[in-house]
């Protein structure tokens, strides 16, 4: 990589925090500023004008949401700063409100857990800061079996392929993993924009918005 | 939704016990029809021979009292005999009068089960003493007096109310065999300024006999739930202390088990849980540096991969301990994360303007969501389930209910009588109507200030 990726990580476990810090070194980012709480993320942010920031979601003073709320007013104040938070469990509304912000693009959501694998947490990172969506493949098997579905309208295969891409995966990754062409994938995703009545525009990313359609179903 | 105002909740049965007072049974329209009237009446024959029994003792005890009232009013001395049996009957009355009565009311408080399945507390301080101490605090006890108190209303005004009712009932069997007397051409009879002789006059008042069976069998009712909550008046724990003192240290040690269970969940998560991550991520960074065919590679993968299984473990050990879900984002939240991991599409309808009901309540709620959830994925064979959440007066109720063939059992061990213990520990209760065929809905009511 020929520039650095400047990160804030804020994450209040210790021993977590210097394990992460570790991995981002390792690959090639460099950690500006590791802090504890929501008020400090808020700080090293000002401070520091760094590319990704990784945050935990329960952190102190309050043990809930604090990083997230955290990471929603990063993105009022900077739509286009890439951020990636961590939550200890799967809350589909945490999800939404996250890529409520800004176009919905350079966000991540992902659960904790994921964390420990090293090279699969470093792409989706990637993805995040090179102007991509990633949601936790957790979330979207939950929503895949929501029983009141208004993305009904969709084929099953049509589904499956909205997963892939509220994931993040590419036209091209998508066909690989489901073993057909990128052709085949492109006429699927057509057809969900269309299904989802989503029309082509200039400044809109639509397959962020049929996520966003995903996540709010 | 639709389906929740049906009338299945006039069939919900009590999925702990009949916990209501006998009159309360009374009111029901289906009392006719119930074990009520039966109850009342193997209350009511139990009831005979100790009211004979003991009304023949208190009969004899007071004759001499009643020859004395006798002579008095006409004038004549009381003399010496007499007073010596009159002071004898009142000796033996107090004297001998605890002694029966105690056992006595230990008899009556067993047969109040019949009508009344609610708990009835004897009021005797417990004792386990020499006979001297025994009757010298037996003998100063309100409990004991209350006891005599309550052998005279079964000796002296049982018998009577009994004997009236007898007589009625006596009167209507005349109405209901009336015709056969009729037909079998027995000379006429009469019912006070009623007299009858022909089947013509005999059919109507064979009518009325039948008539008046609902009629007497609700009296019988009415005078059985009467002795019945006589006997626990003056039977029972007068001022409720010991009931009382047993809900309160169920409350407390519900309490107590929230406050545990959360500190466990802290200890978990904040200790073993984050170490866990961090070491699982460690190896990961190991498996990096290890070159894939070092003979450390394989080793190595491995152990990651049973990190990572066992932060699964952790993180399910911890869900069922206190979901981390319902601290943060309160039941409504909880209760959506809970269905989405049921097998079966689970629909949430929460109430508008819901209060957060305080955590122990939350946390029975939750629990009895994933208890009932658990047991219609195990047994209706159902292929939905809705969830409602919603405050009645002062009850945070929770409904569950599904499609499924119905026939829940609390009897059959489904996990409902535990989860019966659990809602009633709070002060709670679970009602279940589960008709054979299905629908289930299960309901539980939490009372808000408990």
């Amino acid at each position: 990589m020929a520039e650095l990726i400047r990160v804030v990580l804020a994450e209040d476990g210790v021993l977590l925090r210097e394990g992460l810090v570790g991995v981002l070194s390792r690959f090639g980012c460099a950690v500006v500023a590791a802090v504890g709480d929501g008020p400090e993320l808020l700080a090293a942010v000002a401070e520091h004008r760094p590319d990704l920031v990784i945050t935990d979601i329960r952190m102190p003073p309050t043990f809930t949401d604090e990083g997230l709320q955290a990471a929603v007013t990063l993105r009022r104040e900077q739509p286009g700063l890439a951020v990636v938070v961590l939550s200890q469990y799967v809350q589909e509304e945490y999800a939404a409100a996250l890529l409520d912000t800004g176009d919905g693009r350079r966000v991540g959501y992902l659960l904790k857990d994921r964390v420990v694998d090293v090279q699969e947490f470093m792409t989706s990172l990637q993805t995040v800061v090179g102007g991509g969506t990633v949601v936790d493949p957790e979330v979207v098997r939950r929503l895949l079996r929501r029983p009141k579905d208004p993305l009904a309208a969709l084929s099953p295969r049509e589904r499956e392929v909205l997963g892939l891409v509220a994931e993040g995966h590419s036209n091209s990754a998508i066909a690989a993993k489901l073993f057909v062409t990128e052709a085949a994938v492109g006429k699927h995703v057509g057809s969900i924009l269309a299904k989802l009545d989503l029309p082509p525009a200039e400044d809109t990313n639509r397959r962020v918005l049929a996520v966003l359609a995903y996540l709010r179903a | 939704m639709d389906g929740w105002e049906g009338p299945l909740r006039t069939h919900y049965r009590d999925a702990v016990s009949t916990n209501e007072a006998p009159w309360q049974a009374l009111r029901n329209r289906h009392y006719l029809l119930s074990a009520g009237p039966w109850r009342a009446i193997l209350y009511g024959l139990t009831t005979l021979p100790l009211a004979g029994v003991v009304g023949v003792g208190l009969v004899t005890l007071i004759l001499p009292w009643l020859a004395a009232g006798l002579r008095f009013n006409d004038g004549r001395v009381i003399d010496g005999p007499l007073l010596f049996v009159m002071v004898t009957a009142l000796a033996m009355f107090a004297g001998l009068g605890p002694l029966v009565a105690i056992p006595l009311a230990a008899v009556e408080r067993g047969r109040l089960a019949l009508i009344d399945q609610r708990p009835v507390q004897s009021a005797h301080r417990p004792l386990r003493t020499d006979p001297i101490t025994w009757l010298r605090v037996r003998y100063t006890e309100a409990a004991t007096w209350r006891e005599v108190l309550y052998g005279a209303f079964l000796g002296l005004v049982v018998p009577v109310v009994y004997a009236v009712y007898g007589i009625l009932a006596l009167i209507d069997f005349g109405f209901l065999v009336s015709p056969l007397l009729a037909a079998s051409g027995t000379d006429s009879w009469q019912f006070g300024a009623f007299t009858v002789s022909t089947l013509g006059q005999a059919v109507p008042l064979a009518i009325v006999g039948v008539l008046l069976i609902p009629v007497l069998l609700y009296l019988l009712g009415l005078i059985a739930t009467g002795q019945a909550a006589t006997a626990r008046a003056l039977l029972g724990d007068r001022d409720g202390t010991a009931l009382r003192a047993v809900a309160q240290s169920r409350a407390r040690l519900a309490d107590a088990f929230e406050a545990e269970r959360r500190r466990i969940e802290r200890d978990l998560h904040d200790g073993a849980q984050h170490r866990l991550t961090s070491l699982t991520l460690q190896l990961g960074m190991a498996r990096l540096d290890v070159p894939a065919d070092s003979p450390a590679a394989a080793p190595l993968a491995q152990a990651h991969d049973e990190a990572k299984e066992l932060m699964v473990v952790l993180r399910e050990l911890i869900h069922d301990i206190r979901p981390q879900s319902l601290a943060d984002l309160g039941l409504p939240a909880a209760l959506r994360e809970l269905t989405v991991r049921s097998p079966l599409p689970v629909t949430v309808t929460v109430a508008e303007g819901l209060q957060r009901p305080a955590p122990h309540l939350e946390s029975t709620a939750y629990f009895a969501a994933s208890e009932a959830l658990a047991n219609v994925v195990k047994h209706a064979a159902a292929s939905r389930a809705d969830l409602l959440l919603a405050q009645a007066g002062d009850m945070l109720v929770l409904e569950v209910r599904d499609d499924g063939r119905g026939g829940a059992d609390p009897a059959h061990g489904t996990g409902l009588t535990g989860l019966a213990d659990r809602v009633a520990a709070v002060g709670g209760r679970l009602l279940l109507a589960s008709p054979a065929g299905g629908p289930t809905l299960i309901r539980v009511e939490l009372p808000w200030q408990s």
